[in-house]
């Protein structure tokens, strides 16, 4: 994630660089929102303006999807999956266990600023979980111990 | 020394990364000159991470290989699993559209072709006008789910008129249990590349779409690079492998909605919107991605197409039951023993699948129940493992097999929790475009928990099903009852809170 602030020459560059697609507003999300972490309000007028089209449908899309967030995560983002397959190896359990321990609870980040948990509904490792990803990358097999130490890193 | 490892993000996930460093650092210790080969996975997933060593021209298996056993694995010490095409798992499959998955390097198009490869797209470009016949010969039917005839589907495209046409890849898998697209994009992304690229010269599309999942990173960076290369080959842009035809594959990432893997969803997603469900008609067929005709096609189904090109359609139709045609990648997950990925023809009874292929639960309890087709799909209960493995037998059974992902759970599983699960779900990702799915999910919830807190509102459940069922525009509110009520039909001990209030 940059350090820069999501300034309006940052984002609008950001914004011109996708504009070429057929409907390009999903990939123009996915980029703001890995350059800066989350997506800033700036950058709703900003998109509106580019694309034509109303601030309520920007905001209606960011808000539509799981994976655009409108304010910064912690430090880690710990997504643990809470679909049937983990939950027949304990996965229920074991989110049950990551939240206790770091006090906090879905969609909400720990209080020093650490570690953002939220669910996901698979990550495709049925045959081996439970599962869970940090920072974009998987984990197979986890047990709450070992994500709770990673996380802590 | 010559190895292969897989780089499969279930292997990864389990540290296959680390293996492959300390392979090659044991390696350079010993003075060993070593060539890692990073493959896809065999899909026998409780060995994984997978190495292969070979031995007199055969791939030997080890696993699941830790870093701890790299120098064990040098000095000869470590027991191995034989020649992993022997051993039962795999040697019991019919491999037609994972042919080639673990077996060659993802991204070398010479091992594609060396297998096989763009045989199936230079057979279908020596008589463009066959191709959708073929398909229909074939007896493919939407590995997605749905099960619609893909042949039929590319025939509504063919003839439509229209200024531009487009080939839609679904690869937005999030069912639970599932995981072959997956598998399939990271281990033989060109067999997808030339699945699309036969589809558009069919219908006549020259611009597609592969709508991925952000849950798969690394099916996202394979593809990514899959595209470039296949570019730069000719296998895409204009002249397709020098014919008059042209065709290009853009990859777009979803952004972690369920109900963006039903077809409009996705297709209204693609176009910037909203993943909310449109009402059919029109097909996307004849108005799909921006009002244009579209075919919508899973991974596996457009990856199945080559071989079918390949092989010729008599072949593949040759195999499977009654109108499930062909093979099906079944994916083995949950508790089970030996999970992983197992293509076969269509007709094994679940019971095979479950007891024998996949050795029954990991944890060593009995089997209790097993979710087959997503979060969408029935629990089946032991009674009923002897329904064999295709679209009309599993309908019958009151069930589907969906995108064919099998869920073991063992006797410690609670079916009204899981069945409160399905209607959380449905609540967690419903797109609220229509009432019963939208409201009737949450009331779901409660209903549910009043059933286990012992008041008799069973009927209300009933009631409330039946309105999801009949009243939802598509698959996630009207298929939610499955799992909601095979769990209550099925399981009712587990709900006995209730069934003691009402004595």
């Amino acid at each position: 994630m940059a350090d820069t602030p999501p300034t309006a020459r940052a984002l609008s560059a950001l914004i011109e660089a996708q504009q070429h697609r057929e409907g390009p507003l999903l990939p123009l999300l996915h980029s703001i929102h890995e350059a800066f972490g989350h997506i800033p309000e700036a950058a709703v007028p900003l998109i509106a303006d580019a694309l034509n089209i109303g601030r309520a449908e920007v905001h209606g899309v960011v808000s539509f999807y799981h994976d655009f967030r409108t304010k910064p995560a912690g430090r880690h983002v710990l997504k643990i999956c809470r679909a049937e397959a983990c939950q027949a190896v304990g996965g229920a359990r074991l989110a049950e266990r990551v939240l206790a321990q770091l006090g906090t609870t879905w969609h909400a980040t720990t209080e020093n600023g650490a570690v953002t948990v939220e669910p996901v509904y698979c990550l495709g490792l049925c045959a081996n979980g439970p599962a869970a990803m940090i920072d974009g990358r998987p984990l197979a097999g986890v047990t709450a111990e070992e994500l709770i130490a990673e996380v802590a890193q | 020394m010559k190895v292969w490892l897989s780089c499969d993000a279930a292997a990864r996930a389990l540290g296959a990364d680390e293996v492959a460093d300390r392979l090659a650092e044991e390696a350079a210790a010993r003075g060993i000159a070593l060539e890692i080969k990073r493959v896809g996975a065999r899909g026998m997933a409780w060995l994984e991470p997978l190495l292969e060593v070979e031995r007199d021209g055969v791939r030997h298996a080890f696993g699941p290989m830790r870093a701890g056993d790299v120098a064990a694995f040098f000095d000869g010490r470590l027991e191995g699993h034989g020649p992993t095409e022997d051993i039962p798992f795999f040697a019991r499959q019919t491999r037609l559209t994972f042919a080639r998955v673990g077996r060659i390097v993802p991204l070398s198009l010479d091992e594609y072709e060396a297998h096989g490869g763009l045989a199936g797209l230079r057979a279908a470009l020596a008589e463009p006008g066959r191709i959708v016949q073929q398909v229909i010969d074939s007896g493919l039917r939407g590995r997605g789910g749905a099960g619609f005839p893909t042949g039929i589907k590319w025939q509504t495209v063919a003839e439509a008129e229209a200024d531009r046409k487009y080939i839609v890849c679904n690869a937005d898998e999030g069912d639970s249990g599932t995981f072959a697209d997956r598998m399939l994009m990271e281990g033989d992304p060109f067999s997808l590349i030339e699945g699309m690229a036969i589809a558009g010269v069919a219908v006549g599309a020259t611009t597609g779409y592969i709508y991925l999942r952000s849950e798969y990173p690394d099916a996202i960076a394979t593809l990514t690079r899959a595209l470039d290369i296949a570019r730069e080959a000719g296998l895409l842009g204009q002249g397709l492998l020098g014919s008059p035809h042209a065709f290009d594959i853009e990859l777009r990432m979803g952004a972690g909605a369920y109900v963006c893997g039903e077809e409009t969803a996705l297709l209204n997603s693609l176009e910037g919107k909203r993943g909310v469900v449109r009402a059919k008609p029109p097909l996307p067929a004849l108005k799909g991605f921006f009002g244009k005709p579209t075919v919508v096609n899973n991974v596996l189904s457009l990856a199945t197409v080559p071989v079918i090109f390949e092989k010729g359609a008599e072949h593949y139709a040759s195999l499977g039951i009654g109108r499930s045609r062909g093979t099906m990648p079944i994916q083995i997950a949950g508790n089970v023993a030996r999970g992983g990925l197992f293509e076969a023809g269509f007709g094994l009874p679940l019971r095979t699948l479950v007891e024998d292929i996949a050795g029954g639960t990991r944890s060593g309890r009995p089997v209790k129940a097993v979710q087959v087709g997503g979060p969408l799909g029935a629990y089946f209960a032991p009674d009923q493992f002897d329904t064999p493995f295709g679209y009309e037998e599993f309908d019958a059974a009151g069930g589907l097999i969906g995108h064919a992902g099998i869920v073991v759970f063992d006797d410690s599983a609670d079916m009204a929790r899981m069945a409160r699960f399905a209607f959380e779900f449905c609540a967690a990702e419903s797109c609220g475009k229509c009432t019963p799915c939208r409201i009737g999910s949450v009331r779901g919830v409660e209903t549910i928990d009043r059933l286990i807190a012992g008041e008799d509102v069973r009927g209300l459940i009933e009631d409330l099903c039946e309105t999801l069922r009949e009243g939802s525009l598509c698959a996630l509110g009207g298929f939610t009852p499955y799992p909601v009520m095979s769990a209550l039909e099925r399981f009712p001990d587990d709900f006995a809170p209730a069934k003691e209030a009402a004595q």
